[in-house]
């Protein structure tokens, strides 16, 4: 065992030779290219035993990871934003061939306009593929999360690939200290894979991804498929009890920091909810009964545990990191199908926009997210959805627009 | 590896391993390539498919092969077979498998694949020296949808969207020569109504490691419009009117296996096809026509200048 300060592209790097990945199909992006420099480096200094092969977009490159996972081997594959755009009609096809492999998406947000910086709406668009999804907001999170991928990926009642997702620049380049394990303790909670039957070899013909006709067939095959992810929930939960016992490291599907006696309770995903951790421990400091809800495991979906966490508190701040145009944010919609319609009363839902392409969410903008939150409880009602912006932004905004000689605010809308 | 040569038809496979009853039209000349192809390399392969034709060979839970099969989607089949290929290599490497568990990775696509969207993937496999035999059935549309024309449609072709008085304005893709550019270790064209240069041609490709591409005219009587009954001699005219010259290239050089001392005029070829009926109905199009018929003679002026060295 070692203690050390890695990145949160470190962190994964890691989390994949840990778990001896046999074979790295890569491309990279920014921010996450740094997870297969660091792999490839190990190959050529001879300390980790793995193919890696760079293919010539992440459309091959997922296509070539789900392949290899059908042909008996452990697969790591990582993708930032972009790449996971356009290796997104392969997501949804690999988790129909029910292959076991491990993705981690280094989250940025996405084109247009380009950026580097991130948000969630990458790893969001693939929320509906099969692809299971894990949210760390640490980097030693990022490690065990591969190591529970893998895991719950393999199990035979799963057979579904995961992705383990952490935020580009907050994460991917922040260095933390890690603690990194070895030996017998990754054996017994990770053994080397074994395939069953999956895989192509010349005594044992297989037939895989073959098409269907009608619609009997085919909702068969996808039930199927979503069977499996639901599983995953038990799955979990044994992984964490066998971590805990092995490493000491405790993971739920869903981390509810200060909610015991709380009222108001913040819910995001991510690095960003460190933010929020910060805030609940000022706003607590002035006598504010405050919480803060975060999903690890967002696919699938810790209904019963968000439920237990949430029911009886008066409303929950939703700060999604992402966008839905036409609608809001994606969790606040996800949180509200796991509370309402049901038998007990639920908490008010309010809605929050931040974060987006990297930008911050400073404490003073949790503290007003609150009184929004409580105003919203002493009418009974909730706003449409925030989105988060200040006056000096918009002057910045202004500014360069101004240097630009345009003056765009006849296009624009204010809300 | 110690198969007798193939000198004349009796020496081609009588048995037959591909299984019948698909989903294939009657007369489909890609199948025809695909069981014939089927009969030399044997089950110990594995066909990663693109979007297309094929596609329809395996419906779930029958499939014509006795060996294995991975649809992919119409980009990537090429990056399907690196997956593969990487991890039999890894598992035989770390011994988890004995050698004799070993498979050929076969890429199956259409033209519409291969000349399109799956060419990029092509291209990576083939400068990545991915051990792989690539077998592209050229029905010169995207024959699966109905006949839209592809990058493969000939010039002056009706399809479904191109069904004007001249037909399809594009020209077909020069693939064969976009391959040899990237210098795969073999590379071929083929056509189901020459069964003997076929199997040779599949035959060498088996023994030789590293990329090998075969691009297969492969006569749709859906598309083409023609009867199913014809699709050979369709095929035989694509050669003897020197429209589709089978060739192949090794270490650089091409060569071309089959002349044709009198070549037919272009015509014969065209003529009975229902897509250039509008070259010569409700008057001849003479000039179109004859343009074809100069590419043609210029083609063959070409490599019989190269052959003479000049």
């Amino acid at each position: 065992m070692m203690r050390t300060l890695l990145t949160g592209n470190g962190a994964a790097a890691w989390g994949a030779r840990l778990a001896r990945a046999d074979y790295l199909p890569a491309f990279p992006i920014t921010p996450q290219t740094e997870i297969i420099e660091t792999i490839s480096r190990w190959i050529d200094a001879g300390e980790m035993d793995c193919r890696m092969v760079t293919l010539e977009s992440e459309h091959s490159m997922m296509t070539a990871a789900g392949a290899a996972a059908s042909s008996g081997v452990r697969v790591f594959t990582a993708t930032s934003s972009q790449g996971l755009l356009y290796a997104m009609e392969m997501l949804y096809t690999v988790a129909g061939w029910r292959v076991p492999f491990v993705l981690v998406n280094v989250s940025r947000g996405l084109a247009s306009p380009i950026t580097l910086e991130p948000d969630h709406n990458d790893i969001l668009a693939m929320r509906d593929s099969g692809v299971l999804q894990l949210h760390c907001s640490t980097c030693q999170e990022v490690l065990d999360c591969v190591l529970f991928a893998y895991r719950i990926a393999e199990d035979p009642r799963v057979r579904l690939p995961v992705c383990v997702n952490l935020d580009g620049f907050y994460l991917s380049f922040t260095r933390e200290p890690v603690t990194i394990s070895n030996g017998e303790a990754i054996d017994a909670f990770l053994p080397p894979y074994d395939p069953d039957d999956l895989h192509f070899q010349a005594n044992e013909p297989l037939s895989q991804a073959v098409a269907v006709l009608g619609g009997g067939p085919y909702s068969y095959f996808r039930y199927q498929a979503h069977l499996a992810a639901c599983n995953a929930l038990k799955v979990f939960d044994e992984c964490a009890s066998d971590f805990y016992k092995l490493f000491g490291r405790q993971y739920a599907p869903v981390e509810s920091y200060c909610c015991d006696d709380a009222e108001i309770v913040f819910f995001m995903i991510g690095s960003f909810a460190t933010k929020a951790k910060a805030a609940v421990d000022q706003l607590r400091e002035a006598g504010e009964k405050v919480g803060l809800v975060r999903p690890l495991l967002l696919r699938p979906f810790p209904e019963q545990a968000l439920r237990q966490a949430l029911i009886g508190k008066k409303a929950v701040a939703v700060v999604d990191q992402n966008l839905s145009m036409g609608k809001g944010g994606v969790l606040h919609t996800e949180l509200a199908s796991a509370l309402y319609g049901k038998a007990t009363s639920s908490p008010l839902l309010v809605s929050f926009i931040g974060g987006l392409g990297g930008r911050d969410i400073s404490s003073t903008e949790f503290a007003e997210m609150l009184a929004v939150t409580r105003q919203a409880v002493a009418t009974g009602q909730s706003p449409p959805p925030r989105l988060l912006f200040s006056e000096a932004e918009l002057r910045e905004v202004r500014k360069l627009q101004t240097i630009a000689g345009l003056n765009s605010t006849r296009k624009e809308n204010i809300s | 590896m110690n198969d007798p040569p193939l000198r004349t038809m009796k020496d081609l496979p009588r048995q037959h391993l591909l299984g019948t009853g698909t989903a294939m039209c009657a007369g489909c000349g890609g199948l025809e390539v695909i069981h014939q192809v089927y009969d030399i390399l044997g089950d110990k392969t594995v066909f990663v498919n693109a979007a297309g034709c094929m596609t329809l060979l395996a419906v779930y839970p029958f499939t014509p092969f006795r060996g294995s099969w991975l649809y992919t989607a119409m980009a990537s089949a090429p990056a399907g077979a690196q997956g593969i290929r990487d991890a039999l290599d890894i598992r035989l490497a770390k011994g988890r498998i004995k050698a004799d568990e070993d498979l050929q990775a076969v890429v199956l696509t259409g033209d519409g694949s291969a000349y399109g969207m799956g060419l990029s993937a092509t291209s990576g496999a083939i400068e990545r020296g991915l051990d792989f035999l690539y077998i592209c059935y050229d029905n010169e549309g995207y024959g699966n949808t109905g006949q839209q024309y592809s990058g493969a449609t000939p010039h002056g072709a009706r399809t479904a969207t191109s069904s004007g008085r001249l037909g399809h304005a594009g020209a077909k893709k020069d693939l064969f020569a976009i391959w040899a550019a990237h210098r795969p270790v073999y590379l071929a064209t083929v056509i189901g109504s020459e069964p003997l240069d076929l199997a040779r041609k599949i035959e060498a490709a088996k023994n030789i490691k590293g990329p090998r591409l075969i691009l297969a005219l492969s006569p749709c009587p859906t598309g083409w419009d023609f009867q199913p009954s014809e699709t050979v001699h369709i095929g035989r005219l694509a050669v003897d009117t020197g429209i589709w010259p089978l060739k192949e290239y090794r270490d650089g050089k091409i060569v071309h296996t089959r002349k044709i001392a009198n070549r037919r005029p272009v015509e014969d070829y065209l003529k009975p096809q229902g897509r250039f009926a509008h070259l010569f109905k409700p008057e001849l199009n003479e000039e179109l026509i004859a343009q074809i018929q100069r590419e043609v003679d210029e083609y063959w002026a070409k490599v019989e200048a190269e052959e003479r060295g000049e």
